[in-house]
């Protein structure tokens, strides 16, 4: 039986989450290293093994857009954990909490007062081009006008050790169930570790959800649905997970009806009223009547029922007007205005095609940056720089002549990186992180995260749909 | 419960219901063949027309030889029924309503699945003995069963799965009473010879009647063996038994105890009634093919009644 070490693990002057100077293993991370190195390699390789036999025995499986129906795949999990020290995860709840704030107020004055463009802090045409803005949301107030209420900020840290919200997702961030299952399975893997290490619990999430949802209705006890596209949606798995942690109905678009402004689903009892709509359906398959006319997903009435606030969808429809790309850009100022705050987490610097000054820059520096759609999302849509051809870079840049509001820049950031299990050896991979914040009367933020990994050396694009796959993540408690 | 969820796992519980009829009769046939005399053919074609899909099967494939027929029932996913289909039907399903079941019923399914996935891609059916791979099929689904019943609390979405389970079940019954009625015997001296009673004996096999059988009427007799399998009361396979558990699952469905408030409980109690009100005197007087041809008829109209009163998205809208 070999033993494990890390002579040989390379650093390649990147930020490694578990190592610094000199391959001196970071205090956070003592206990971890000490019990892989007493487990030895046949054990840890067994360990990553029964973990893929756990994952496809729960059916925790995703389909792939481009695959045929029927062709479902494991998002591989990494047993090696990604650990946050206390200090570094209280800079994080503070800076996503107040970010989410300053976001979903800044989404109710848009649909409202529109104070901010008034003030001339965000040019208007860039708000009202916004293919995710939704004029048919004006003056509407949700209850306690929130909209934003579930969020997955994507985080990074760069090569200087800081913190960056690389993108905001206000629409319907997935992932969740991944932090929650990827916990079970390391449960059963380091049971010891959870013992001696204080490991926050994420488990009470679904609970938290629920009460989130239920908040916001005057029924009670309010009939909760999750609403999915069906079986075949990527996430399907995650929606089932979700519904059934909470005890809540999973419905298709086919199983509502709306009558007389008020929805219903169809039951083995007649109609029966739903109060409270999580809905994991986009924005413009909602419905037919509203929106995208042919979208056999949706449910025809649903958006006047929710207009006369006979129901509460989840999130507010339209709150894809701040995680466009180009928006995201002025983040740091919306802070600013509504809060007199400066942003605890800052931006990625980015450039705006849509300014003509940013706009020289990007086409004479595409090859040393990261190109992206503004209402793309899940990796598509984008290019990286330094890795693309010549061909795609001139692609690209005829794109953005074509359309320069529809594409933003940003420079390559190396993220950080994390040990992680490759075919009998240890190196280091690139992640980022998502951690999921809960708005329903306060902002409330489970302390863990799904943590994304570029599972190909070198690959910086930790999207699932490209090849990337998750780690636990163990927030400590050190208090 | 919603009516989509409802059907899910209806279909759900027919669908393992099937596939683990399918693999107690291939396991019976497999068993029959090796015990034929020598001058006596094996018999695989009586099989298929049990199962129903006769037409399918030639238009797929030109005669019924042993691997083929094995093929077909149960690995081909160009046969809507065979085991590998009702497994895929069975999973997809319960994915549709995951939220319903419990995770034990979810991973009982699921293992059931890559079960037939990986005996699919390894071609079980070349092998020159199968039969341990469908009893591993027959347990997994017992053990579905058991699992089903042992996790799942009993409100409407258990007895739904009930209804589903039985109805399945009455019809496979039914169907293989009357497989006799197409296995061909060497010549009319035949009847009631040895190798008459070993079919006789095989065919209570596939339906896990012959122990249960032996101890109520001791020897074999065609006429014994039809009347436990149509109108016994207590054995559990029975089609009279199976009707009567559904209908209890119906009423408590709808609340109401007797007579019938709707098209599903009117369909389904005449039929139960007209099992209950005959002998099996009266049912060869008819001709037990003629009367399972009928009987299974009525079947579907039960199906059809249930889909129609719990099911049917559009009519339930329309009548509320």
């Amino acid at each position: 039986m070999s033993k494990i070490n890390f002579d040989s693990y390379e650093q390649n002057g990147f930020f490694d989450e578990m190592f610094g100077a000199n391959n001196g293993i970071k205090k956070h991370y003592k206990l971890f290293s000490e019990r892989l190195q007493k487990m030895g390699w046949r054990k840890l390789n067994f360990l990553q093994h029964s973990t893929d036999r756990a994952q496809l025995s729960t059916g925790m499986t995703f389909n792939v857009y481009s695959d045929n129906q029927g062709i479902e795949r494991i998002l591989h999990l990494d047993i090696i954990p990604r650990i946050i020290p206390t200090k570094d995860w209280e800079i994080l709840e503070r800076g996503l909490k107040q970010r989410i704030e300053a976001l979903n107020l800044f989404i109710h004055d848009i649909y409202n007062e529109q104070k901010i463009l008034k003030d001339k802090i965000i040019p208007a045409e860039l708000v009202f081009s916004s293919t995710t803005y939704l004029p048919q949301c004006k003056g509407l107030k949700p209850p306690n006008k929130v909209w934003c209420h579930i969020t997955g900020t994507d985080i990074i840290r760069g090569e200087d050790g800081n913190f960056y919200v690389l993108e905001d997702n206000l629409r319907c961030p997935s992932g969740v169930s991944y932090m929650l299952e990827n916990r079970e399975i390391l449960k059963r893997t380091f049971p010891e570790l959870f013992e001696k290490l204080r490991v926050n619990p994420v488990s009470n999430y679904t609970h938290h959800l629920r009460d989130m949802l239920e908040s916001l209705s005057p029924v009670t006890p309010a009939t909760i649905a999750v609403l999915t596209p069906g079986i075949y949606n990527s996430a399907y798995f995650e929606h089932a997970y979700l519904a059934q942690q909470m005890g809540a109905e999973l419905v298709e678009g086919r199983d509502l009806v709306v009558k007389n402004d008020l929805v219903y689903m169809v039951t083995t009892k007649g109609l029966q009223r739903v109060d409270v709509i999580y809905r994991r359906v986009d924005d413009s398959y909602l419905d037919p009547t509203t929106f995208k006319k042919d979208s056999l997903l949706g449910t025809p009435g649903l958006f006047k029922a929710y207009q006369q606030g006979n129901v509460v969808l989840v999130n507010a429809p339209g709150t894809g007007v701040a995680d466009d790309k180009a928006i995201y850009a002025y983040v740091p100022r919306i802070i600013k205005y509504y809060l007199n705050e400066e942003a605890i987490i800052p931006n990625v610097k980015t450039y705006l095609c849509d300014e003509p000054e940013d706009f020289n820059y990007v086409i004479n520096n595409i090859p040393n940056l990261v190109i992206k759609q503004t209402d793309a999302s899940g990796g598509y849509g984008m290019l990286i720089g330094p890795k693309s051809t010549k061909k795609e870079q001139e692609e690209f840049a005829e794109k953005i002549k074509k359309n320069p509001r529809n594409y933003i820049a940003q420079p390559v950031i190396n993220l950080s990186r994390v040990p992680t299990l490759n075919e009998g050896t240890i190196e280091g991979r690139h992640v980022d992180l998502r951690p999921y914040v809960l708005y329903g009367k306060e902002i409330k933020i489970i302390p863990g995260a799904l943590t994304r990994v570029a599972l190909k050396k070198d690959s910086l694009i930790v999207n699932s749909s490209q090849g990337g796959g998750s780690k636990d993540t163990w927030v400590l408690d050190n208090q | 419960m919603l009516s989509r969820v409802a059907d899910s796992i209806y279909w759900m519980n027919r669908y393992i219901e099937r596939a683990e009829n399918y693999a107690r009769f291939m396991d019976v046939n497999f068993n029959l063949s090796l015990e034929l005399p020598p001058h006596v053919n094996e018999q695989w074609k009586p099989l298929i027309l049990t199962t129903g899909d006769g037409e399918l099967f030639e238009s797929l494939y030109e005669n019924a030889e042993k691997k083929k027929v094995i093929y077909f029932l149960g690995f081909d996913d160009q046969n809507p029924n065979s085991i590998y289909s009702s497994i895929v039907n069975a999973r997809s399903n319960a994915r549709h309503i995951r939220p319903e079941i419990t995770k034990e019923v979810w991973e009982q399914i699921n293992k059931l699945y890559y079960f037939v996935k990986d005996g699919r891609e390894k071609k079980v059916w070349q092998k020159k003995d199968p039969r341990a791979y469908f009893t591993e099929i027959k347990t997994g689904c017992q053990l579905l069963y058991g699992i089903f019943d042992a996790t799942i609390s009993r409100t409407d979405g258990w007895h739904f799965g009930k209804i589903g389970q039985l109805i399945e079940r009455a019809d496979k019954t039914s169907r293989v009473l009357d497989v006799k009625y197409h296995i061909l015997l060497p010549n009319t001296e035949a009847v009631g010879s040895p190798i008459d009673l070993v079919q006789w004996a095989a065919l209570l096999k596939s339906v896990s009647a012959i122990d249960m059988y032996r101890k109520q009427y001791g020897k074999l007799s065609p006429s014994d063996i039809s009347e436990f399998l149509m109108l016994n009361k207590a054995f559990p396979r029975s089609v009279l038994s199976c009707l009567m558990h559904a209908e209890q699952s119906l009423h408590t469905i709808t609340g109401s105890p007797e007579g019938y408030t709707n098209l599903a409980e009117k369909k389904l109690g005449l039929l139960k009634s007209q099992l209950e009100y005959t002998d099996i005197y009266e049912i060869f007087k008819i001709g037990l093919h003629e009367y399972l041809d009928d009987f299974q008829i009525k079947l579907n109209d039960v199906s059809t009644a249930i889909f129609e009163t719990f099911f049917s998205i559009e009519n339930i809208i329309n009548n509320s």
